[in-house]
């Protein structure tokens, strides 16, 4: 029986319902110390002097001096230092690392650290920093926008969002060799090893090995570099094995969250619906170094104009600089910015011209042979239309709206899309590999690619036992082990399954081939082990540039329709989803139980997003940095949800599949805003607490 | 301090002021618990004491003198909960599934969706939106699964 | 950054009086569920360091009738009051505000006389305490006294309750009237209120909020108002007057405004 598109049992074995799952705080070395980071408590200004008013006895302390490479977290831009030398840039920015035997004397410890504080930057909209600027430009916006019969007009806006993974933040960095091993909570675990050696020196000896990891969602792409490098640091230092594992507080604090944004739309309409020209305008607020705005910007405008056809399109992104704790990765990656933004002002705009929001959207949306704001020609895997005829109808829309209207309940829907694996050029650079080796008793899976929950140890050998032509419960795969495995890139943009899975799916055919029809068994005996290793071969049809942002962003996109039904509780303005209908087509559900449980996670993320995750700032720091005040949804606080796969191949994927670990958390916000306007409130900024809710009635 | 611990008398020295999450992580060596926040709001330090679901940050060693504490490890692998949360995806990084596990098995079989959904509103999961948690569950009550006896 | 646990002293008294004999001859911070002071020594906030554990005194667990009078023992737990035949019959709004606190865990652990003696604005049972009128019954080694609930608070976190003094129990008296509770929190389940209110439409209305003040607040001039058939928009203007509330990193002062008017008119109109 085949095992792709069956819900095969998981390859995680019961540890995670056992306890015997180790995560990184459940794994010790002998003779291992606790480390710990003093940080800034200062958004901007310098260092004046710093104080140790503590007995030093047992302690290791590490600066900046102590750093044998360079203090730079090798990412894009060289710009943000492991440890801080005199320049503040934003609260809890690290500066000192302590480590010791026992966490509370280490916990005890008090640096006293002076500061000449200078007056922040804040505000995205009044920093004259740039961080990155992107321009999509398509036709000509202008003179369409000025022939258009009308033009709407609208700025939505975002805020942080806080990925709070169960499990903070952790790793614990070994001496070996002459140089560390590092075992962590780590979605990328090569992305550290080129850190480290950025740190260490380019021949240091540097491996890393991911251990079970509670939630990634993104804020385990880029930030465990930065923990990383201080628990070697220590450990270098003190010649013995150091944890570092953030509390709750620190984690939320220090560690990177959704970039914040501010979006623009002027859209161009004729008279009868159709979008003549896009205009937009995409600020994100990327804080304090450059780390990954650069790609979180582009994505996000790559898809800021929706997934629509127009033949004149503009847009214009640019990430600033703010005295507040970077930004980063958090599932989606920029697009569920612009497309809560897009979705918002579509219902917008087809109120103008009086249509409604389904059929407003099923005139406009992209077809094959259309073409998106950068050119690219949809192909015939491009579903946007079967997605909302299919949401509309099992979500009985049509009847519901008019029902509805009056009676404190709202529905609302979002068209949308997500393209999957790295931007334009983006796969060449990154070269992937994937290995499989055979085993005496079946084979081996070996990719750097983790399983942060997402099923990804299942979904590779579910592709490899089919394409090999072996039982599932044959294949087996390594821990991720930067030693003993490829380079298959980041765990990150929706890659895991379409990019990585299908270089494996390519390395089993070639070992099929080798193989001749015998067993693994048969083969390891009469000829001994044989390996198969294979590099990632992007289609060859993508051009894309990336001075002029046009052409084929993406190898393909999936496609998303959601539809939310809300509440509202006229005394004290609280909106409750009460029912969130999701259709996504994906290419092909490789598990069908692991991609209901992305969408569904996803949604609830998105939910979050929408009505009550809100990051308070104030003066450059989350003041409301624990879980009893960034409130995530509970079972009391998720809806019903009616999910659906659609399948439309993706030629180039794994047994067709496309990308789809972000998609779901792109549609849930706007479906939402777009429900809470047929209660007949105007909402343009999420989150849409109670608070945003009555004065946006109050405006009335 | 004596206590008995998954059916077993225990006698474990720590301070009584000790947070039970840190005594059964560390003198214990049971790791099974997780601590996901420290203030009693993510429910993934979860334990049994006396029967009823407790967070284990927020209580001192000494309070659970002569007292039947339960935890993920109590329950070994023979649990239809934890066969289910895996192939129903209940768990997906798996986090929050000891904590997720520890209430649902206090849960009468015959548990309406409400009533699991209202039980577990004191355990977060970020990555299911909780919905195959409760398929995991109503699978494990198909099987008539048994409650954990304390 | 959690506080060091080698620092801090536990009493472990047997019986009540070893327990009040101990507070009468040391400073000592009662520990009852400590669903409020772990939070605290899980952020190393406590500066505290002497503590003396109530948890093995069941004798303070106790939910029983005497007479007319209710009383529910300070070491309840929120789940024992839900479960109590006798709270549900005569209390439905302690029921009601016991069923939102937290999740299953804090309520298994947290206790009646924890909310009280914590002594925040945004407690959830102390609305209700407010409007039925409780009374604490306080002990120190030498003997016992009753306390009206209206006079035990002398401002935030603050209270008539002497150093070597605990809360045994809380007593309620018969209730006339349909019961009302509502808790605004920042999500469905495992909230802090933004604003919890309580009322009884008895021969007398009463009304208390909590999260608008300093400490919890009955609105005297507004029950007198409605008490004497003033205009619902006129008897919400006055509540205005009878509230203090913030802006925090929850809300703001002008939502729980508006909510606090918006609740007394459901309150008004439900009850009626």
């Amino acid at each position: 029986m085949a095992a792709v598109g069956t819900s095969v049992e998981r390859k995680d074995g019961l540890g995670k319902a056992t306890g015997r799952a180790l995560y990184a705080d459940d794994v010790a070395f002998p003779g291992m110390l606790y480390g710990r980071t003093i940080r800034t408590t200062i958004p901007r200004g310098r260092i004046r002097s710093m104080r140790l008013d503590f007995d030093a006895d047992g302690f290791t302390v590490v600066d900046y001096r102590d750093i044998p490479g360079k203090n730079i977290v090798a990412l894009i831009e060289p710009d943000q230092p492991f440890l801080v030398e005199r320049e503040v840039r934003h609260i809890a920015e690290p500066v000192l690392l302590l480590a010791h035997e026992d966490r509370e004397k280490l916990l005890g410890a008090n640096v006293v650290i002076e500061y000449d504080a200078e007056a922040p930057v804040l505000d995205p909209l009044v920093s004259t920093v740039t961080l990155k600027k992107v321009g999509i430009d398509k036709g000509d916006v202008d003179a369409a926008l000025a022939s258009a019969d009308l033009v709407v007009d609208g700025t939505y806006r975002t805020g942080h969002q806080e990925h709070v993974y169960i499990e903070p933040n952790g790793v614990i960095a070994v001496p070996e060799q002459n140089g560390i091993a590092v075992h962590g909570s780590i979605q990328c675990p090569f992305y550290v090893v080129k850190a480290m050696r950025s740190l260490l020196g380019p021949d240091a000896f540097v491996r890393v090995v991911q251990t079970e990891t509670g939630g990634g969602f993104g804020g385990k792409e880029e930030y465990p570099s930065m923990v990383s490098g201080h628990a070697a640091l220590l450990a270098l230092k003190s010649g013995r094995p150091v944890k570092i594992v953030y509390d709750r507080t620190e984690d939320m604090l220090a560690t990177t969250k959704r970039h914040p944004s501010i979006v623009r739309h002027r859209t161009g309409v004729s008279r009868d619906g159709r979008i003549v020209a896009m205009d937009v305008e995409v600020v994100m607020d990327g804080g304090a170094y450059v780390t990954l705005s650069p790609v979180v910007l582009s994505r996000g405008c790559i898809h800021a104009a929706g997934p629509y056809k127009c033949a004149n399109t503009r847009i214009r992104g640019r990430a600033m600089f703010t005295n507040t704790p970077p930004n980063g990765a958090f599932r989606g990656f920029g697009a569920p910015q612009t497309l809560f933004a897009v979705e918002a002002h579509i219902d917008r705009v087809a109120e103008a011209v009086g249509m409604d929001p389904v059929a407003f959207r099923e005139l406009n949306a992209l077809r094959p042979g259309d073409t998106t704001a950068t050119g690219q020609t949809m192909m015939g895997d491009c579903s946007a239309v079967e997605v909302l005829r299919e949401a509309v109808k099992r979500s009985d829309f049509a009847r519901k709206r008019a029902e509805y209207a009056g009676t404190g309940r709202g529905i609302g829907l979002s068209l949308f899309y997500h393209g999957a694996g790295f931007t334009g050029s983006g796969e060449v650079r990154l070269s992937s590999k994937a290995k499989l080796e055979l085993t005496p008793t079946g084979v081996r899976v070996l990719v750097s690619s983790t399983d942060i929950g997402q099923g990804t140890r299942t979904m590779h050998a579910q592709i490899v036992a089919d394409s090999l032509g072996v039982p599932y419960e044959a294949v087996e795969v390594a821990q991720p082990d930067t030693a003993l495995v490829p380079d298959s890139g980041p765990t990150v943009a929706s890659r895991t399954c379409m990019v990585v899975g299908k270089i494996l799916l390519q390395c089993a055919h070639e070992m099929r081939e080798k193989m001749r029809g015998l067993t693994p068994a048969e083969y390891f005996a009469q000829h001994g082990p044989l390996s198969v290793t294979r590099e990632h071969e992007p289609p060859t049809w993508i051009k894309w540039d990336d001075d002029t942002y046009s052409g084929d962003a993406y190898a393909t996109f999936a496609w998303g329709c959601n539809v939310a039904e809300v509440e509202i509780n006229r005394d004290t303005y609280e909106v409750r989803p009460t029912k969130l209908t999701a259709v996504l087509e994906i290419g092909k559900a490789i598990h069908p139980a692991l991609a209901r449980g992305q969408i569904e996670g996803g949604s609830a993320q998105g939910l979050g997003y929408a009505l009550i995750e809100h990051v308070v700032m104030q003066d450059g720091a989350m003041v409301n940095a624990s879980l009893t005040n960034y409130t995530i949804p509970t079972t009391l606080d998720t809806p019903e949800m009616d999910v659906a796969i659609l399948e439309n191949p993706y030629t180039d994927g794994p047994f067709g599949a496309k990308g789809l670990g972000e998609l779901p958390i792109d549609g849930p916000a706007p479906a939402v805003v777009n429900a809470i306007r047929h209660l007949g409130i105007d909402v343009r900024e999420i989150p849409a607490t109670p608070e945003l809710v009555m004065a946006a009635c109050d405006s009335r | 301090m004596r206590f008995t611990l998954n059916g077993k008398a225990a006698n474990v020295a720590a301070h009584p002021m000790a947070r039970l999450l840190d005594v059964l992580r560390e003198e214990c060596g049971l790791t099974g618990t997780k601590e996901g926040c420290g203030e009693g709001e993510c429910g993934a330090c979860t334990v049994l004491v006396d029967g009823e679901p407790v967070c284990a940050c927020l209580v001192p060693f000494a309070q659970v003198a002569d007292q039947r504490v339960v935890t993920i490890e109590g329950l070994g692998d023979g649990h239809p909960l934890q066969h289910h949360f895996l192939n129903e995806a209940g768990a997906q990084c798996g986090i929050c599934t000891p904590g997720m596990i520890m209430v649902a098995c206090t849960l009468p079989p015959n548990a309406s969706l409400d009533e699991i959904r209202t039980a577990l509103a004191g355990n977060l999961c970020r990555c299911t939106g909780y919905e195959a948690i409760y398929r995991a569950i109503a699978k494990a009550a198909e099987q008539g699964a048994a409650r954990v006896a304390t | 950054m959690r506080t060091a646990i080698s620092a801090l002293e536990l009493r472990q008294p047997s019986t009540l009086d070893e327990a009040l004999r101990m507070m009468r001859d040391e400073k000592l911070v009662p520990l009852a569920g400590t669903t409020d002071v772990y939070v605290s020594v899980n952020f190393g906030t406590l500066t505290a360091q002497r503590f003396i554990d109530l948890w093995p005194l069941d004798p303070l667990r106790e939910i029983a009738v005497r007479g007319s009078v209710l009383s529910i023992g300070a070491l309840a737990s929120y789940t024992t009051i839900i479960r109590s035949p006798d709270v549900n019959a005569r209390l439905p709004m302690l029921i009601e505000s016991a069923r939102q606190i937290g999740g299953a865990q804090i309520q298994n652990r947290g206790t009646l006389g924890g909310n009280i003696a914590n002594g925040s604005p945004a407690g959830d049972t102390l609305p209700v305490l407010a409007v039925a009128e409780a009374v604490l019954v306080l002990r120190t080694i030498d003997g016992e006294r009753r306390v009206p609930f209206s006079q035990f608070y002398t401002g935030y976190r603050a209270s008539v309750l002497r150093p070597d003094e605990l809360i045994v129990a809380v007593e309620f008296g018969p209730l006339e009237g349909r019961q009302w509770f509502r808790k605004v929190g920042t999500r469905a389940a495992q909230a802090i209120s933004k604003v919890v209110m309580a009322g009884v439409r008895g021969p007398l209305p009463r009304i208390a909020l909590g999260s608008v003040a300093a400490t919890v607040v009955r609105l005297p001039l507004t029950e007198r108002a409605l008490a004497s058939g003033t205009a619902i928009d006129d008897a919400e203007r006055v509540l205005q007057s009878e509230i203090k509330p913030l802006d925090d990193v929850r809300s703001t002062a002008e939502y729980r405004r508006r909510v606090a008017g918006n609740l007394l008119r459901r309150f008004w109109a439900e009850s009626a």
